[in-house]
């Protein structure tokens, strides 16, 4: 039956855009769900604005949704898009800088009227030899008119009918991608099914009928085909890293026999991490909105002093406020976790986009010699991983943990290989255990972690605080003792480096260029670097999940490469940090402030540049 | 029967107390410390927790477990250890400064949330840690080194604030009256809920005889009248005068006079929901009025931490998941098997992590 044009991908992005109101979010993650089901790697990103409902048509007020599907592992959501699906003129405009050149744009034709083009200030009512889109698959699809006439039987009201659209649009997309429905079926079911029948039944039918749409014009609609990608045994869901930095934080506390506790503000994009830990009551997590960002972190160090795992999410203006209280964790060495969920910067900035620049305010943003530990997550799903160990590391050397997330990791999905509890390492807090000798701020001498006691044990009674201090936690102002206890704050950091792994490039273990990253932009950079081996070139990756302490053996690994190249999302922070501590290395930099991530090709290009230099 | 049988010694740390002689703290500490003896709760259970000023040392000077935090945030910091542990006793040391000031938000928010910890208010109307500035309970006109031309600003009421909040709790005592100060202090830790009591404080430096027109002892009677509940307001060296409402308004009346017997004297009662009499209590000056001292307000609403506690055990008793395994294996998730699929490679494998 499906006959006509069918074309055979290793993989393809599309991206669903249209107004923030018009549902592209929810079209998008179940396109993407449903990929991801049928066995495909899948990577997705998110990009809306950062207002709810900007004016309807706008330009500004355009919501996207981009995902990258194929047969083998998928590691970014795409450059570009091979499909765009745009409601509106607007969406167009927006997204023509994001498409593949020649790939196929489906439109809503009936929305691309006078009004909406003047909306979205087209000066023509050609919006498309004014973008220069010629020579793409252009497919007009009465998607209003459709979705209408489909609905007429039903006794709705316009707005309800309006806000069906997508479906249609997802309907089409799925016959496109040989995707079944049952998936999305049962979602719509759950949603809407118990609460308003008559909503669930007009989703489906409007579903499809995009759907067989697709399939009754297949002279118009080519069909793809996008073979499962090998990988890896095992039971599989789609997480999202601010719901899988969550979850680590959960296996953690489970792992180290305690509750876990969230003091926490909503901004964006941190918020989710404080969601889905409320939602956890079952599990026992202690979630606590608080008044501002002070508190959160302030009703977390309580709930550090009072025994529990305690942690706070934020994005960068939060962290701001947080500086002095993670200040007051680092003298009274209580385990902590602070989340950074970066976002682009400085003040309030791009809230709903990603941006890497926060690194050098988590270094040094604080009064005084004030070092912690500073972990990266470098995948959505890594985040599980980082925050369990970020909890690790606090508990067993009583030192504040920063882990650095993004936006793009935050709100972007993949799949990911569940593991079992017992894949993961113990965590052992360093509860005291002698009243006689106990004193709060005796060390281990190998670590030069201190002991925890908890108010209710008995015999541990004891005073800590803000000021400098003895080790019975009293106050003490004497010089050499401030000199000593600063270089035992800064030593105890940098004695983590030996619960953490040796830096392993990716590539050869020596070459023309080492190409340097850390955190969120892992999927782009090993993307580039991956394309530049493929074509004879001699690259490696080292990506940095370690910024603080950093591993041991990254000197060693720089030295072996004749040019050093550090990419990261902001001006230059880290590479400014490595000159720092590694200053006998020249670092060059590509660097980016757009609120996006990288595109492959933009690496691919400056890494060519830097090899023929 | 008591079980522990402490006294006041047994709260005391070895340290030594470091505000000057005199300060009107000392003697705010020895009630605290009478009164936690006479709670008759385990030792290891007390936590003490404050923020900064002069006030704020005082865990140094108790043998429990004790938190000297920062500015402003003591409120927010006790707030986490009570919710993460309600079985804890929790108290905050505070100053006028600290919390109505830089930690004015944390304050009012945990009024409102009503979390079951009691916090001593130390009003001395000035930073003293600082040596001499006005603070947001001076009043209006009050010269120090940064207001030589006097202030121009007006002071919170400690107690309208509180109220204003939805406070469950609020209390009144004087430096220089330590049994009337150790009465209130026993009943804001029987308190279920937040427990305010403003005690009004002397700096013998840097504000020295603030209150001294309320706190004189010789006018105590006059000047002071002590709320008790289920009493009537009556104050006055010959328990002569009381507080009566005359068209809505709080009115010192003279018993005998005018017809006005004791029976016509209002009756405190604090566990009452009645703001707008405990507000225009709380109000009360010299010389129209005495100053109210006491418990002023004292009523029974849910209770944050306890709450807290009750809304995980309701959720986990019909819960489904009941550990990380079975919530990593929730909702939607598939199964990857077959021939093209390689062994799945553990993410701590050769890595460092024991």
């Amino acid at each position: 039956m499906k006959n006509a044009k069918v074309i055979e991908l290793e993989e393809v992005a599309i991206r669903f855009s249209g107004d923030s109101g018009d549902g592209m979010q929810l079209t998008g993650t179940l396109f993407s769900d449903t990929s991801a089901l049928l066995g495909n790697d899948i990577s997705t990103f998110p990009d809306y604005p950062s207002e709810i409902r900007a004016p309807q048509g706008t330009v500004g007020g355009v919501s996207g949704f981009q995902v990258q599907f194929g047969k083998k592992k998928i590691t970014t959501p795409g450059d570009l898009a091979h499909v765009l699906v745009a409601m509106n003129p607007a969406a167009l405009k927006a997204n023509a800088v994001f498409m593949n050149p020649g790939g196929t744009i489906i439109f809503d034709v009936d929305s691309f009227s006078g009004k909406n083009l003047e909306k979205a200030q087209f000066k023509t009512d050609d919006p498309f030899t004014e973008l220069k889109l010629n020579d793409y698959s252009l497919i007009p699809v009465p998607i209003t008119s459709m979705t209408k006439e489909s609905l007429k039987e039903l006794e709705l009201d316009n707005k309800s009918i309006l806000r069906c659209k997508n479906m249609f649009a997802l309907g089409l997309i799925c016959w496109m991608f040989d995707r079944p429905l049952d998936y999305i079926e049962k979602f719509i079911q759950s949603k809407f099914g118990k609460k308003s029948p008559l909503i669930a039944e007009a989703n489906l039918i409007v579903l499809h009928t995009g759907y067989n749409y697709g399939m009754n014009l297949q002279h118009m609609t080519p069909q793809y085909i996008v073979h499962p990608a090998p990988i890896e045994k095992g039971t599989y869901r789609n997480i999202n890293g601010n719901n899988a930095t969550a979850w680590g934080f959960i296996a953690a506390a489970e792992k180290a026999g305690l509750e876990l506790f969230i003091g926490s503000y909503p901004i964006t994009p941190a918020t989710d991490i404080l969601q889905a830990l409320a939602e956890r009551k079952d599990l026992g997590v202690k979630s606590f909105q608080a008044e501002d960002e002070i508190a959160g972190i302030c009703t977390t160090i309580g709930a550090a002093f009072a025994g529990d795992l305690a942690v706070t999410s934020t994005s960068g203006p939060g962290f701001a406020l947080k500086s002095e209280a993670l200040g007051l964790s680092v003298m009274a060495e209580l385990p902590i976790v602070v989340v950074n969920v970066q976002r682009g910067g400085p003040s309030t900035g791009l809230p709903t986009k990603t941006e890497q620049s926060d690194l050098l305010q988590t270094l040094y943003g604080r009064n005084g010699e004030s070092p912690v530990v500073v972990l990266a997550a470098s995948t959505p799903s890594d985040c599980f991983y980082y925050a369990f160990l970020s909890a690790k590391i606090t508990l067993e050397r009583m030192v504040p943990v920063v882990l650095l997330t993004d936006g793009f990791l935050g709100n972007g999905s993949e799949p990911w290989r569940v593991p079992s509890m017992d894949e993961l390492p113990s965590i052992t807090p360093r509860k005291a255990k002698n009243p006689e000798t106990f004193l709060p701020y005796n060390r281990d001498p190998e670590t030069l972690a201190r002991e925890w006691a908890i108010p209710g044990m008995e015999g541990f009674e004891h005073r800590i605080g803000g000021l400098e201090k003895n080790n019975a936690g009293g106050v003490n102002q004497d010089p050499d003792n401030h000199q000593r206890n600063s270089e035992m704050r800064a030593v105890k950091v940098e004695k983590v480096v030996d619960m953490i792994p040796e830096m392993e490039v990716d590539g050869n273990q020596e070459g023309d260029l080492l190409v340097v990253g850390w955190g969120g932009t892992y999927g782009h950079m090993i993307s580039s670097v991956r394309a530049m081996q493929e074509a004879g070139k001699n690259v490696s990756l080292a990506h940095f999940n370690y910024i603080k302490p950093l591993p041991k053996n990254t000197a060693e690994v720089f030295g072996k490469f004749k040019k050093i190249v550090v990419c990261e999302l902001n001006m230059g922070q880290f590479a400014s940090y490595l000159r720092d501590k590694l200053p006998q290395f020249t670092y060059h930099q590509v660097n980016k402030m757009k609120g996006l991530p990288f595109s492959v090709h933009e690496l691919v290009e400056n890494f060519d540049k830097l090899l023929e230099a | 029967m008591t079980k522990f049988n402490y006294t006041a010694k047994d709260f005391k740390s070895a340290a030594e107390v470091r505000w000057c002689p005199g300060c009107g703290d000392y003697a705010i500490m020895n009630a605290v410390q009478k009164t936690m003896a006479d709670m008759d709760i385990a030792h290891k259970d007390f936590a003490v927790i404050s923020g900064i000023g002069c006030s704020s040392r005082f865990p140094y000077y108790m043998s429990t477990y004790g938190f000297h935090t920062i500015h402003g945030r003591a409120a927010a910091i006790a707030s986490g250890v009570k919710s993460a542990n309600p079985d804890l006793t929790v108290w905050v040391m505070t100053g006028d400064g600290d919390s109505l000031a830089i930690g004015g938000n944390h304050f009012i928010h945990l009024v409102r949330r009503n979390i079951n910890l009691n916090l001593v208010l130390f009003n001395n109307k000035i930073y003293g840690l600082t040596k001499g500035q006005y603070s947001p309970t001076s009043d209006r006109g009050k010269i120090t080194k940064t207001s030589p031309f006097g202030t121009i600003e007006d002071s919170f009421v400690p107690g309208q604030l509180v109220l204003g909040s939805r406070g469950t709790f609020f209390a009144r005592a004087l430096d220089n009256n330590m049994k009337h100060t150790q009465e209130v202090l026993a009943d804001a830790a029987l308190h279920q809920g937040t427990s305010i009591v403003e005690v009004l404080q002397n700096c013998v430096i840097f504000n020295d005889g603030i209150h001294d027109y309320i706190s004189d002892p010789k006018f105590r009677s006059e000047r002071q009248i002590f709320l008790r509940k289920g009493q009537p307001m009556i104050f006055g060296e010959l328990e002569d005068k009381g507080l009566i409402l005359e068209k809505g308004k709080l009115k010192v009346a003279k018993i005998g006079e005018n017809g006005i017997t004791r029976e016509d004297i209002l009756v405190h009662e604090p566990s009452e929901d009645n703001l707008g009499l405990q507000v225009a209590l709380i109000n009360m000056t010299l010389p129209e009025f005495p100053v109210a001292m006491g418990v002023i307000r004292s009523v029974e609403a849910p209770v944050y931490d306890q709450e807290m506690k009750k809304q995980i055990e309701t959720v986990q008793q019909k819960r489904k998941i009941s550990c990380m395994d079975e919530l990593l294996q929730s909702g939607n998730t598939w199964t990857v098997e077959g021939e093209n699929c390689s062994e799945p490679v553990k993410f701590f494998d050769n890595k460092c992590f024991g």
